[in-house]
C-alpha cells in the first residue's frame, strides 16, 4: 500500500502545471463574474458548498464525475498508442444500450452473475464498436479521428432508433423498460444516485495504470504511440497493437455506459448522455493523459457541474457561468498540454 | 593578416556544466577556420556565444579590434556575423526566396513586397558566389543539401562577412558535402571568413586553413592544417591515442550463417529495388557492403530483418529458411540490427534508457515469462548491467534517451543489440554522426562480436570505415551485388568505380 501511494505521489507531481492552470482559470472566472456584477467570493463559496456541503452535494459531484472517469480512461488508452479516439461517446452509448438490453432480457439470474454479465456486454459491444474504426485504420488507412467521430453519430441515432422502436417501453418516452432488479448496481451513498459504478471506475484507473506501465501489452502500446517505426523494428506487431488499444479504449467507454445505466438510470433513455464521451477527451487532457490525473480531473468537472447548480440557485449566477468556467479550465489546462503534444508529434515527422 | 574576431577568456556555464572555460579564439580575415571537438566539447556553445545566443559569464569579444557586447543574434547579424545551425530554421511551405528575405522583406511603399528587387538581389548571389538555386521552389521539396544552401544564402543576404557553419556535413550525403566544400571555397575567395564546426578529422583537414581543437570546454590548441595530420588531431581531440586501423584476423570459420539467394523486392514506390541478390556471410566475418546511397541497401537490410517482404528468392539463417518469418521471429533466431537511422528506427526517444534496452525482448524470458506481466526487477538489474558494461553515459536508467547525446544514444542501441547473443548483426551506418571516441568504441565492439563468432554485415557510406573493418567487400549497384572483393586484392579506386557501375558492361 505504501508503494502504491508513493507511485501516486510521483504521478501526481507531473500534473502540477494543471493545478496552476485551474487556479488561473478560477481567477479569470472571477473577472468574468465581477464584470457581470456578481461577487466571486459568494459565487465560488456557493459552488464549493454545493459540491461538498452535504451528502447530496458530494453524491451529485461524484455521480457527475463517474461516467467521465471511464470515457477519460478510454481516450487516454488509445492516445498512448498514438490514436485519437474521439468517438468515446459512441462507444459509451453502444455499451450503455448493450448493458440495458442484458439488464432487461434476463430475470431470475443471481445478481452476482447478472451485473457482471451486463457490464461485460457493455465492454464487449463498446470494444466491438471501436473495432470498426480499428480495422478501417489498419486495413485501409482511414484516419481514426474521422471514423470514430462519424461512428459516434451513427451510435447516437442507432441507439435512439432502438429505444424508440425495438426495445421501447410502453408510453410516450423513447426509453427501454426498467432493467431487472438483479442487474441493478447498488447505490453506495443513499439517498443520492451515486452507484458502485464509481468503484469500478476507480478500480479501472489503477488497472489502466498497471496495464500501461507494468505489462507487455502496455509497453508495446506505448512504444507504438511514441515511435511506431522503432516498435516495428523491435519486432512489435504494430497493427495488432493499434487494434487492441482502440478496442480496449472502446471497452472502457462501453463499461462506463453500462455502469451508468445499471447504476443511475436503470433504463436506457434516449439522449441520457449530455456528452460524457466528449467530456472524456477534455478530462484526459486536463489530467495530463495520466490515469490518476484523469480521475482527479473528472472529479473537478463533477464539482463544477454539481456546485454550479447550487451556485445558480443561491446567488442567481446564471448556470452558463459554469460552462464558461469549465471552458476556461479546459482552455488553460488542455491547450498547453495539447499543443505540447502536437509539437512533439510534428517534430517526429520532420 | 587582420584579426576580424577575437574572443578573450570566454567562460559560459550552464547549470552544472562549464561549457566554455576561459577560451581564447581568434579569426583572421578570409580564412576557413575549423573548430574541431567531440560532441559536448563546447564548439557550438562558443559559436553561439559569438552569435549572441548565449551570453558569456565572463570574457570579452572584439570585432575588428573594437570590443562589442552582444545581447541577441540581431546585433550579431548587424555586425556581419551569420550562422547556419545544425537544425535548419526554415519555413517548409514558403519558397526559397520567401525564406531568404524573411524578416528583412524589401517593400515598395512599405506595404507591398518588392518582388523585382528580391529577384535582382538574389540573382547577384548566384553570379557572385555560384550559389544558384531555384527561387520559386517550396523548401520542403528540396533535398537537405539545397536547404542548407538556402540557409547560407539567408546569412549572406543579411550581410554576413563571417559565416559560422555548425556541423554542416552531419546531415549531408558525401556528394552533397563535396558541393558544400566547393561553395565554401568560393566564399573564401570572395573574402568571407568562415568557421567550420565539425568532429570529422578528414573534412576539416581537407578544407580548413587553421584548426582549433576543443576538449571539455577548453582550447587544446590551434594548428595549421598543412602542418598536422589525422593522428595528431585525433589525439588532441580525444586526449589519448586513437586507433585508426585494425588488424584483420583471417576468417577462422567456414560456417555460413546467412545465405541469400536470388533475392528480389520492390521499394515503397513499387519499383524493383533488389534485382536478384546473392550473398553469403560466414561466422566470424565482417562483410562490408559498399555502394552509393539508393542502390538497394536499405531494402536489403529490411528484407533480411523482415521489415519488408521479398517478392522472390530466399533468405536462410543457419540453413533455416526464414524468408517468410516476422521481424520478431528473426530477432528470436538471433538477428540483431543497428538501424541506419537510430532516431527513426532504433530508439524510442520518449522511452527511458531502461525501456529502450529491452525493446524487442519485452515479452521474452527473463523479462516476461507469461507474455503478460513485465518483471521490472529483472529489467532493472539488466539495465544497470548494460549501462555499466557498455559505459552508457546517462544520469540514470530512467532518463529518457532524447536527453542523451548521439554517441550515447548509439551506445544504447549497440548495448541492446549485442546483448542478445546475435548470430548475425546488421550494422547500418553504425557510426553516422558519432565523434571519434564513440566511433572507435562502436568499431571495437563490432570486432569483439566478430571474434566471438557473430556474422556481421556492415553497411556504410564511408568507404574508409568499410575498408578498415571488412574481411570481404561486396559492392551493390542498382539492386545487384556486382562484385565481392578481398580488401587485400583491390584498392579504393576499383571499389569506387564498381560503386559507380563501371564494369557492368564486362559482365
Amino acid at each position: 500500500m505504501q508503494k502504491v501511494f508513493e507511485t501516486m505521489k510521483v504521478e501526481l507531481k507531473k500534473i502540477t502545471p494543471q493545478l496552476i492552470a485551474i487556479f488561473i482559470a478560477l481567477l479569470v472566472g472571477s473577472i468574468v463574474l465581477l464584470a457581470t456584477g456578481f461577487s466571486p467570493v459568494e459565487a465560488y463559496g456557493a459552488l464549493v458548498i454545493g459540491a461538498f456541503g452535504d451528502i447530496y452535494g458530494v453524491g451529485q459531484t461524484l455521480t457527475q464525475a463517474t461516467p467521465i472517469i471511464f470515457t477519460a480512461l478510454a481516450f487516454l488508452f488509445a492516445f498512448k498508442a498514438g490514436l485519437f479516439n474521439i468517438g468515446a461517446e459512441g462507444q459509451f452509448l453502444v455499451g450503455a444500450l448493450a448493458g440495458a438490453i442484458v439488464g432487461i432480457s434476463f430475470s431470475g439470474l443471481p445478481t452476482i452473475i447478472h451485473i457482471p454479465l451486463a457490464l461485460l456486454a457493455g465492454a464487449f459491444f463498446g470494444g466491438l464498436y471501436a473495432f470498426i474504426p480499428a480495422i478501417l485504420k489498419t486495413k485501409f488507412g482511414a484516419h481514426e479521428v474521422i471514423t470514430t467521430m462519424m461512428l459516434t453519430y451513427v451510435a447516437i441515432y442507432l441507439t435512439g432508433y432502438m429505444v424508440t422502436d425495438i426495445f421501447k417501453a410502453p408510453g410516450w418516452v423513447s426509453q427501454t423498460p426498467l432493467i431487472s432488479p438483479t442487474a441493478e448496481l447498488p447505490r453506495i451513498l443513499p439517498p443520492t444516485q451515486l452507484s458502485a459504478s464509481l468503484l469500478i471506475g476507480i478500480f479501472l484507473v489503477f488497472l489502466t495504470y498497471y496495464t500501461l506501465q507494468k505489462t507487455v501489452l502496455g509497453y508495446e502500446i506505448r512504444a507504438i504511440g511514441f515511435n511506431s517505426l522503432a516498435a516495428e523494428n523491435g519486432g512489435i506487431n504494430v497493427k495488432k497493437g493499434l487494434i487492441l488499444s482502440l478496442v480496449i479504449s472502446g471497452a472502457l467507454a462501453g463499461i462506463g455506459g453500462a455502469g451508468e445505466i445499471l447504476g443511475v438510470h436503470r433504463r436506457f433513455i434516449d439522449g441520457f448522455s449530455p456528452g460524457y464521451g466528449w467530456d472524456g477527451l477534455a478530462v484526459a487532457l486536463i489530467g495530463g493523459l495520466n490515469p490518476f490525473g484523469s480521475f482527479l480531473a473528472a472529479i473537478l468537472i463533477g464539482v463544477l457541474r454539481s456546485g454550479g447548480m447550487t451556485m445558480n440557485r443561491v446567488t442567481g449566477v446564471p448556470i452558463d457561468i459554469v460552462t464558461i468556467l469549465q471552458a476556461l479550465v479546459i482552455l488553460f489546462v488542455a491547450a498547453p498540454v495539447f499543443i505540447k503534444h502536437l509539437i512533439r508529434r510534428g517534430k517526429k515527422y520532420d | 593578416m587582420t584579426l576580424v574576431i577575437e574572443m578573450r577568456n570566454i567562460t559560459v556555464t550552464f547549470p552544472g556544466v562549464v561549457a566554455n572555460d576561459k577560451i581564447n579564439f581568434s579569426l583572421q580575415k578570409g580564412e576557413i577556420h575549423g573548430l574541431l571537438g567531440e560532441n559536448g566539447a563546447g564548439k557550438s556553445v562558443l559559436m553561439k556565444t559569438l552569435y549572441g545566443i548565449h551570453r558569456p559569464d565572463s570574457g570579452q569579444i572584439f570585432i575588428n579590434g573594437k570590443e562589442k557586447k552582444f545581447d541577441s543574434p540581431a546585433t550579431a547579424i548587424k555586425m556581419g556575423i551569420g550562422m547556419v545551425h545544425q537544425h535548419f530554421m526554415l519555413v517548409p511551405h514558403l519558397s526559397v526566396s520567401e525564406n531568404i528575405i524573411l524578416g528583412q522583406e524589401p517593400t515598395t511603399k512599405r506595404v507591398f513586397l518588392d518582388l523585382k528587387k528580391i529577384k535582382n538581389d538574389l540573382s547577384i548571389f548566384c553570379d557572385k558566389y555560384n550559389l544558384c538555386i531555384d527561387l520559386e521552389s517550396p523548401i520542403y521539396t528540396l533535398p537537405v543539401g539545397m536547404q542548407q544552401r538556402v540557409e547560407i544564402l539567408k546569412a549572406l543576404y543579411r550581410g554576413a562577412d563571417i559565416l559560422i557553419l555548425d556541423e554542416p556535413t552531419s546531415v549531408l550525403t558525401p556528394q552533397e558535402a563535396e558541393e558544400l566544400f566547393k561553395a565554401v571555397e568560393v566564399l573564401k575567395n570572395q573574402g568571407k571568413t568562415i568557421v567550420f564546426i565539425s568532429h570529422k578529422l578528414k573534412e576539416v583537414l581537407k578544407i580548413c586553413d587553421n584548426i582549433s581543437v576543443l576538449r571539455k570546454g577548453k582550447v587544446i590548441g590551434t594548428v595549421k592544417a598543412s602542418e598536422t595530420d589525422q593522428n595528431q588531431l585525433a589525439k588532441m581531440m580525444v586526449g589519448r591515442k586513437v586507433k585508426l586501423s585494425y588488424k584483420k584476423e583471417e576468417i577462422i570459420s567456414d560456417k555460413i550463417v546467412l545465405q541469400i539467394e536470388n533475392l528480389k523486392t520492390i521499394n515503397d514506390l513499387g519499383i524493383l529495388a533488389l534485382k536478384g541478390v546473392h550473398l553469403n556471410v560466414k561466422a566470424s566475418e565482417i562483410l562490408g557492403i559498399a555502394g552509393v546511397q539508393g542502390n538497394g541497401q536499405t531494402e536489403l537490410i529490411e528484407v533480411i530483418t523482415g521489415l519488408r517482404k521479398a517478392t522472390e528468392g530466399t533468405v536462410k539463417l543457419n540453413s533455416e529458411d526464414i524468408t517468410g518469418k516476422s521481424p520478431k521471429d528473426r530477432l528470436k533466431l538471433g538477428i540483431s540490427h543497428i538501424p541506419e537511422d537510430r532516431q527513426k528506427r532504433g530508439l524510442i526517444s520518449d522511452f527511458s534508457v531502461m525501456e529502450n534496452l529491452i525493446l524487442g525482448s519485452q515479452d521474452l524470458p527473463p523479462f516476461s515469462n507469461d507474455k503478460i506481466r513485465i518483471d521490472f526487477t529483472k529489467v532493472i538489474d539488466f539495465s544497470k548491467k548494460l549501462i555499466r558494461d557498455f559505459s552508457i553515459k546517462t544520469p540514470n536508467k530512467d532518463t529518457e534517451v532524447r536527453y542523451l547525446s548521439g554517441g550515447t544514444q548509439q551506445r544504447v542501441v549497440v548495448a541492446r543489440e549485442f546483448s542478445r547473443n546475435p548470430r548475425l548483426i546488421i550494422a547500418a551506418q553504425p557510426t553516422r554522426g558519432l565523434d571519434v571516441g564513440a566511433t572507435e568504441y562502436v568499431h571495437d565492439k563490432l570486432i569483439e562480436m566478430k571474434e566471438q563468432g557473430s556474422a556481421i554485415i556492415l553497411l556504410s557510406t564511408d568507404l574508409d570505415e568499410i575498408w578498415m573493418l571488412s574481411n570481404r567487400i561486396a559492392v551493390i549497384f542498382e539492386g545487384k551485388i556486382v562484385a565481392i572483393k578481398n580488401p587485400k586484392e583491390t584498392n579504393k579506386r576499383e571499389i569506387g568505380l564498381l560503386m559507380a557501375g563501371a564494369n557492368l558492361e564486362e559482365k
